[in-house]
């Protein structure tokens, strides 16, 4: 690891400060993803601002919907009981996230910032209507995730918290990759009175998106049927070594049902 | 540099230290325990399990820094030789080691385990230990010792 300088922050707006004043700062929140990319010199900051002293870790239910603080656990909110009453499927995805260790330290606004296209909880931010709120702005999730590890957020913008629209009814289905744990494909299925929708990560090559044909088929006809009726397209998909991109396309399709009939 | 203090099993451990030390390096290097092991550079072996405020978490991919002020405890804080802890004598008693280089993070991660349920089924070992990998027993053993250890610790 290139060596670098570490700063304590005491709340999102000297984070702000500090990244500011830097040259080329990083946010360091769980640090399950930044530190490894540190280890493997592949990034180069001259400050860390460390966020865990911010006062940014909660949940709150607001009604329609839960607002949930960016330096949460992924461990916090497989266990916190007001997210397992509200939706659960987002209990499950945070619980299914890597391993213990990694949900022990891993944080909601570290996944959504990093916006990996494997990473699960994009797609549930999708899927359930989400807005990220952050230091200058709330920003809805379809502006939000803007291509691989891309995102709407500003050099100085901190994301405070995540809030998610309670669905009728959602369930989370990873097909994971059994080394690293992470989507090889993942489907986020939400069902709102005013229709459905349906994110999919670890498969597209432009990151976390929307399958607008399985939304309207499932919009009029929430079943495995309607599923089997729609052609998932392998257009835009990745293909790598896990997986080819037919392959994922079967695997959007085979998640969706599994999300469907739960 | 910078001066890092933290508990390491009970001990103060005041110390000036590069801003990129990790705490993996800051337990084996600067306190010279060495019990914690590094198994690889991707965060996923789990050889360097620790519990920093009783919460397992990999050494590897933490800085000392973010401990500050925080209690570690490492495999040599939890049992000596002469009394060893309940789930290491189930290791002990149930082969659930070969040559013992995932041992102690095997060890804290099931601990924590254990802290949690009281009495894990197979299954839930499993899934627990899902951020350890071994490469000579074939986790068959290990399951075992999980169970034992978690009988002996009163579950
Ligand atoms: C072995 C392993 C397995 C994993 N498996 C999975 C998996 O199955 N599914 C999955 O989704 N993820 C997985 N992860 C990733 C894990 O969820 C990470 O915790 C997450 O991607 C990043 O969160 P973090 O808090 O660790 O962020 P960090 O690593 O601290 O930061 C990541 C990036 O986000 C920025 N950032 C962090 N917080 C903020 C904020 N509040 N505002 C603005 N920018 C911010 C940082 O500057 C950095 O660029 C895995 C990781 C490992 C090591
Ligand atoms: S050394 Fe492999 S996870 Fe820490
Ligand atoms: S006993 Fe050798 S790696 Fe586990």
């Amino acid at each position: 690891m290139y060596s670098t300088k570490i700063v304590k922050a005491e709340n999102s707006s000297a984070a702000v400060q500090a990244i500011g004043s830097s040259k080329e700062g990083k946010i360091l929140a769980g640090g399950m993803t930044l530190i490894p990319t540190l280890k493997q010199r592949l990034a180069n900051p001259d400050c860390l601002i460390d966020i865990s002293s911010c006062g940014l870790e909660g949940v709150e239910d607001k009604g329609s919907s839960v607002r949930i603080g960016a330096m949460t656990k992924h461990a916090a909110v497989a266990e916190s009981s007001s997210v397992a009453k509200a939706i659960p499927a987002l209990a499950d995805l945070a619980g299914g996230i890597g391993d213990r260790q990694v949900r022990n330290r891993g944080t909601l606004g570290g996944s959504v910032a990093n916006n990996d296209p494997a990473a699960c909880y994009p797609s549930a931010v999708m899927a359930l209507d989400g807005t990220v709120h952050t230091n200058k702005r709330d920003i809805s999730a379809d502006d939000f995730f803007k291509g691989m590890f891309e995102t709407a957020l500003e050099e100085d913008e901190v994301i405070e918290s995540v809030s998610f629209k309670k669905p009728e009814k959602a369930c989370y289905m990873k097909f994971p990759n059994p080394a690293s744990r992470y989507a090889m494909v993942g489907v986020f299925v939400a069902k709102f009175s005013d229709g459905v929708r349906v994110a999919v990560t670890g498969a597209g090559e432009e990151g976390v998106f929307r399958h607008s044909d399985l939304e309207s088929a499932l919009s009029s006809n929430f079943s495995e049927e309607a599923v089997s009726g729609v052609e998932v397209s392998s257009d835009g998909l990745m293909s790598d070594i896990h997986a080819s991109a037919d392959y994922r396309a079967n695997l959007i399709g085979e998640m969706t049902k599994r999300a469907v009939s739960s | 540099m910078a001066e890092v203090s933290l508990k390491v099993n009970g001990k103060v451990e005041n110390h000036e230290v590069g801003e990129n030390t990790l705490l993996v390096d800051f337990i084996r290097e600067t306190v010279g325990l060495t019990g914690t092991h590094v198994g690889c550079d991707t965060s996923q072996c789990g050889a360097c399990v620790v519990h920093v405020d009783g919460v397992s978490v990999k050494a590897c991919t933490m800085l000392a820094m973010q401990a500050e002020g925080s209690e570690v405890t490492t495999i040599e804080g939890i049992g000596s030789s002469e009394k060893l802890h309940p789930m290491q004598e189930a290791f002990h008693e149930n082969h659930g080691l070969q040559c013992g280089f995932c041992t102690p993070g095997m060890v804290m991660s099931a601990i924590e385990l254990v802290s949690k349920n009281k009495s894990p089924s197979e299954a839930e070992i499993r899934d627990g230990l899902e951020g350890n990998i071994c490469r000579c027993t074939g986790y068959h053993n290990i399951v075992k010792s999980v169970q034992a250890g978690a009988e002996k610790m009163g579950g």
